[in-house]
């Protein structure tokens, strides 16, 4: 999966925040509908999309969308 | 010393004996004075449930529940039994859309299928006495309340407590009584390792609980305990709620 492809799949798990709130160098712990339901969503749209297991623990210690893409990507 | 919740000499199946719930219902009912029959998938660990049991006489059989000839296979090497505590369980964590049907069929499976195949070919083979207990460890989730990833656990423990109804009332005649623990958050690896996907912090979780703690896999055991023995006997067809009331709230 490209940086662009994750950043839409991010993108996709939030119902309320415009796309074009989205690109590689969001804080998404800033995004008002960030919560406990959108990081589930991360974690199993990861677990679908990208068969790798990331934790709530990941996701807090991540800061923008392409430090979470990297991570990933080194795991 | 009059004791009716005693279990002692009673001959007791544990199943997912080789971890978390299980593992500690069979180490308790061992203090209790019961012969235990351990099942698990996991050898090494299944043997290490055996070393912790009190007492002499106790077996193990590995087997997977989920496996229909595991199943059938451990059946027929079980004496007959005075009590079930059927245990074996996984949690997966899912977004609706996110649901896959391998996934659905797997913890379907493990958790629900093998109740019920479990509870057949225990009948069909006349392993249970007269009187027995089945004693199915569901979950409040599915019973009396879910949280947000839970669809496919809160389905397969629903499917047991359903079941487990059906069973209590076709077998009564029989003089086997059938019913339900529900646990709420219990401190197990299965939890630990549900919860690390998650994004909930344990500090803020344990504060939902007006027990302010969360379970300890002796207090389930201890519910189960009760349900095995003879306190229990005008007891069928029930759910158990052991939640620290949490479902309260």
């Amino acid at each position: 999966m490209t940086l662009d492809e994750f950043v839409q799949n991010f993108a996709e798990q939030f119902d309320d925040t415009p796309m074009s709130k989205f690109n590689p160098s969001t804080d998404y712990k800033q995004l008002e509908e960030w919560g406990s339901l959108t990081a589930l969503s991360i974690i199993t749209m990861v677990d679908a999309e990208m068969e790798k297991r990331i934790t709530g623990s990941n996701l807090k210690a991540c800061t923008t969308i392409e430090e979470l893409y990297n991570f990933i990507q080194a795991l | 010393m009059y004791n009716p919740f005693s279990i002692e000499g009673k001959t007791v199946l544990v199943t997912g004996a080789s971890s978390g719930i299980g593992r500690c219902v069979a180490v308790e009912c061992s203090k209790m004075g019961a012969k235990l029959v351990l099942t698990g998938r996991d050898e090494t660990r299944l043997n290490e449930t055996l070393s912790m049991l009190e007492g002499p006489n106790h077996t193990a059989i590995v087997a997977d529940l989920a496996d229909k000839e595991s199943l059938n296979a451990m059946v027929s090497q079980l004496p007959v039994l005075d009590g079930v505590s059927h245990n074996a369980g996984i949690s997966k964590i899912n977004m609706i859309k996110f649901i896959k049907e391998e996934e659905l069929l797997e913890i379907m499976q493990t958790n629900a299928f093998s109740t019920v195949l479990l509870t057949k070919q225990l009948v069909a083979k006349k392993k249970l006495n007269k009187p027995s207990s089945l004693v199915f460890t569901s979950s409040v989730s599915g019973n009396d309340c879910v949280r947000h990833g839970e669809s496919l656990y809160a389905a397969s423990k629903g499917s047991i407590s359903g079941f487990a109804k059906a069973a209590a009332l076709d077998l009564a005649a029989q003089g086997v009584r059938v019913n339900c623990v529900n646990p709420g958050m219990v401190m197990t690896e299965l939890f630990k390792s549900a919860q690390d996907a998650s994004m909930e912090d344990l500090g803020e979780l344990k504060k939902l609980f007006p027990m302010k703690r969360f379970g300890n896999p002796e207090d389930v055991a201890h519910g189960v305990i009760y349900l095995l023995s003879e306190a229990s006997s005008w007891v069928t067809g029930a759910e158990l709620k052991i939640d620290g009331g949490y479902t309260l709230m």
